[in-house]
């Protein structure tokens, strides 16, 4: 029993804190590792003192960091990483590599220690991931420039942090000057990461398949973390980052069949474990070294903020991002991150850097990290109007006037546009509702009645009329937006027939299933009227290619209705999708071969129909 | 699949009043197992007619009721494809074809030129009862009794009253079939064999 109080005590201190903490920050539109930090130093030894020796904690809580690497392992298909290289690569390294560059330039030139100026080079130079991309969600950004440009920084940020982990206790050798043993260590540690890598790809998959076939979903979970944990272990013992470790794995299991059920077992753990490491980075921020050189924090975030965003603006220009989005990119970029704690932390925990210097560092980073939601804000207020009224005259107005056109036309890209065309071109109005600023000026100066605004949000599209309107049509590039839109206006427009644009046959299924009635598969009929033009090439009647096309259309959609309720299992989408394409073909063949009998047949075609 | 089979066929039915009308007599007031009003441009706005759900809908009827307006002396485009996809070898005639074999067909047509256009010495020539030879004998093919049809002529200069005394006269025909009083009278469909030498040769 005595053992077990301290151990109750602490988790009652932690969750409560995380608890409390986390809703109101995220209520005060901060996110939630501000909230973590902020429970963090709450309870720690500037605040409450409710916990004095935040260092027991870090070590466990350091697993989260090792949870998440595992994760981004997983996410990082090789292949898809590969189609990304280069605004990854390119664009990623130039941020990292250019900011960490400057911010440690500018640190030795002030005479700081090497290893201290390149653990804060690097520390600095990354981004909050969960911030950046909670912030283009929120704002609907991911499918713009800016936001495309921020994901694939992040992604290899995430990448990046590997190597630098590696890198760190390196430091701290060259540092200490030791060479004994430092060949004989290398060597293990090479056979080690070789061992990971062969043993993962001739092992792994098969362990997890007889793990699986047990279909004890909890043991699933326990040989997931415990495969985080063993190679996590094996790294350690050979002096490797254990994070590189999660890492490796992660990338190895990437493509097998077990990846998400891999993910969502180990997505709440790294949750948690990952708050836990937040708060302890909270609680070891020393206010002391805060209070005794407030003008060197001050100077060293301004510092590092201003160099991140020279770098950025300078990388945004030549990209080029869009005017009126380089402010978000700009701030989204230039704030510190989770990966600078992490790196900042373990260059700590190595004896790369001394606390005093680290608890600076990581105040920074916090500092920066709670500036970001003011920054953005000021942004919105000052910056992005003025750049957006000097990039294509004035930006249009958010739609604020009540509009009554019967049609609502939600996203005028490539897809709206053509409806719109038709359906003005028949002699029908309709709003348009378009989110990207530019493209609204761009069809305004064709004469369309577009207004700029946010088709997800529900009182934009009450005031584009969508309580009266008889049609809405839903053609938003991003299949997660239309599918909100399609949400919002069956719950509050139900008058309104939705006539809704599908990315793919997932989008098309999804959409189905909510019984939305007007689908479009966007390639569906182009790529038809492409096989006809085959058929014909190939010495079709014109007319029997048109024919078959149709059918052929009405034939997939069917299967697809039948595909439908199987959504979840891929076994019997499968065994659908090939009964109709057997189906298909049994058809027709048979119909060429009673095609073919009759033209065999001499004088048919004078008896052909009604007879005489 | 009901009793009473409407076959609807208007290219243009924003434009139409006599056979709009026509139709919404056919559904009021009617069991729709009894009756059943196929639009077949509502239907098939792409001309890719369900060959299948036609035959299962005519199979089921005992009454086919083709509901046209007259364009060039003949029935809509629509309903001409619809009569060459589903009228089938094997299936409405040939050998086994005899899916139509004892039903009756009833044709309810409008047409634009007044009766007394339809005469020898007026700008239309014939009777009307001429261009309907093609009809009356796919009936006698298929092996249907041919009704005397209903028409409506001089439908665009018609007045209102007329017009609602004709689709009223159209609805109570329908509720009433087969109880004609002329339908006792009539004789089923014409024999039609086709002799063996004016088929197709068999097959191989």
């Amino acid at each position: 029993m005595e053992d077990t109080t301290p151990w109750l005590h602490a988790s009652l201190i932690y969750l409560s804190a995380a608890v409390l903490a986390v809703p109101l920050a995220r209520l005060l539109g901060l996110g939630s590792i501000i909230g973590y930090l902020a429970a963090g130093i709450a309870i720690g030894p500037w605040g409450l003192q409710w916990v004095t020796d935040p260092k027991a904690m870090l070590s466990f809580a350091e697993f989260g960091v090792v949870l998440m690497l595992f994760l981004v392992g997983l996410e990082l298909e090789p292949r898809r990483l590969w189609a990304l290289r280069r605004p990854i690569f390119g664009w990623g390294s130039v941020q990292l590599l250019g900011s960490a560059a400057v911010i440690g330039g500018l640190a030795v030139a002030a005479g700081v220690d090497w290893r201290l100026a390149l653990v804060a080079g690097l520390g600095l130079a990354m981004s909050s991931t969960a911030i950046g991309l909670g912030v283009l969600n929120e704002r609907n950004l991911m499918a713009t420039t800016a936001g495309r440009n921020v994901l694939s920084v992040s992604l290899l940020q995430d990448v990046a942090a590997i190597p630098i982990l590696a890198l760190l206790p390196l430091l701290a050798v060259a540092g200490a000057a030791s060479g004994g043993g430092g060949w004989l260590g290398a060597a293990k540690a090479l056979g080690v990461v070789l061992a990971i890598v062969f043993g993962g790809r001739l092992l792994l998959r098969p362990a997890l398949r007889w793990i699986a076939r047990s279909d004890t979903p909890e043991i699933f979970t326990a040989a997931a973390l415990l495969l985080v944990v063993a190679t996590a272990a094996l790294m350690h013992g050979v002096g490797l980052s254990m994070a590189l470790g999660a890492f490796l794995a992660g990338v190895l299991l990437a493509e097998s069949e077990y990846r998400r059920e891999l993910e969502t077992d180990i997505e709440p753990f790294k949750g948690l474990l990952l708050g836990l490491f937040f708060i302890a980075v909270g609680m070891s921020i020393d206010f002391a070294v805060m209070a005794r050189n407030p003008a060197l924090v001050a100077g060293v975030v301004v510092g590092f903020l201003v160099v991140k965003a020279g770098v950025v603006w300078a990388m945004a220009r030549s990209m080029p991002v869009p005017l009126a989005e380089r402010p978000v990119f700009v701030i989204l970029l230039a704030q510190g991150g989770e990966f600078g704690f992490v790196v900042i932390q373990t260059a700590l925990g190595t004896g790369v850097i001394e606390p005093e210097a680290a608890s600076l560092l990581l105040a920074a980073v916090a500092v920066s990290m709670l500036l970001t939601p003011l920054l953005l804000v000021c942004a919105d207020r000052f910056l992005t109007p003025r750049l957006a009224a000097r990039a294509a005259g004035p930006k249009p107005d958010e739609i604020h006037e009540q509009q009554h056109a019967p049609v609502i036309i939600c996203g005028f890209g490539r897809y709206g546009q053509i409806v719109g065309r038709l359906i003005n071109a028949a002699g029908l109005s309709a709003t348009v509702l378009e989110h990207d600023a530019e493209q609204v000026e761009a069809v305004r100066r064709f004469g369309w009645q577009a207004f700029y605004g946010d088709a997800t949000r529900l009182d934009l599209l009450r005031t584009a009329g969508a309580a009266q309107a008889r049609v809405i049509v839903v053609a938003m590039d991003d299949a997660e937006q239309c599918l909100a839109v399609v949400d919002l206006a069956r719950q509050h427009f139900a008058q309104a027939v939705l006539v809704v644009r599908a990315r793919n046959a997932t989008d098309w299924t999804t959409l189905h299933l909510r019984g939305v009635q007007h689908i479009e598969r966007e390639t569906l009929d182009s790529a038809l009227m492409s096989g006809r033009s085959v058929l014909e090439s190939m010495g079709w009647q014109p007319h029997a290619a048109r024919t078959q096309a149709l059918r052929f259309r009405q034939h997939s959609i069917e299967i697809m209705k039948q595909m439908a309720p199987h959504l979840d299992d891929e076994k019997k989408l499968i065994a659908v999708a090939k009964q109709g394409r057997a189906q298909l073909e049994a058809t027709w063949a048979r119909e060429r071969a009673e095609r073919q009998a009759q033209s065999q047949r001499p004088g048919w075609h004078a008896a052909e129909g009604g007879e005489d | 699949m009901a009793d009473l089979l409407v076959i609807a066929a208007h290219p243009q039915l924003e434009h139409s009043r006599t056979t709009r009308q026509m139709m919404q007599a056919a559904a009021a007031g009617t069991d729709p197992a009894r009756v059943a009003v196929r639009d077949l441009y509502a239907l098939y706005p792409d001309y890719l007619i369900d060959v299948e759900a036609e035959q299962a809908a005519l199979a089921s009827a005992r009454l086919v009721v083709w509901l046209h307006p007259v364009h060039w002396y003949s029935m809509p485009p629509l309903m001409k494809l619809w009569l060459d996809e589903v009228f089938a070898f094997r299936w409405a005639y040939g050998p086994e074809g005899h899916a139509l074999r004892g039903k009756d067909l009833w044709l309810v047509a409008s047409t634009g030129g007044p009766d007394s256009s339809y005469r020898p010495d007026s700008y239309n020539r014939y009777f009307f009862d001429a261009f309907l030879h093609p009809y009356d004998q796919t009936a006698a093919l298929t092996g249907m009794r041919w009704l005397p049809p209903l028409l409506f002529h001089g439908a665009h200069r018609a007045d209102d009253a007329t017009l609602a005394a004709h689709a009223e006269l159209f609805r109570q025909r329908l509720q009433t079939w087969p109880d004609w009083p002329e339908i006792d009278a009539m004789q089923a469909a014409p024999a039609c064999d086709v002799p063996d030498d004016a088929r197709p040769l068999a097959q191989g």
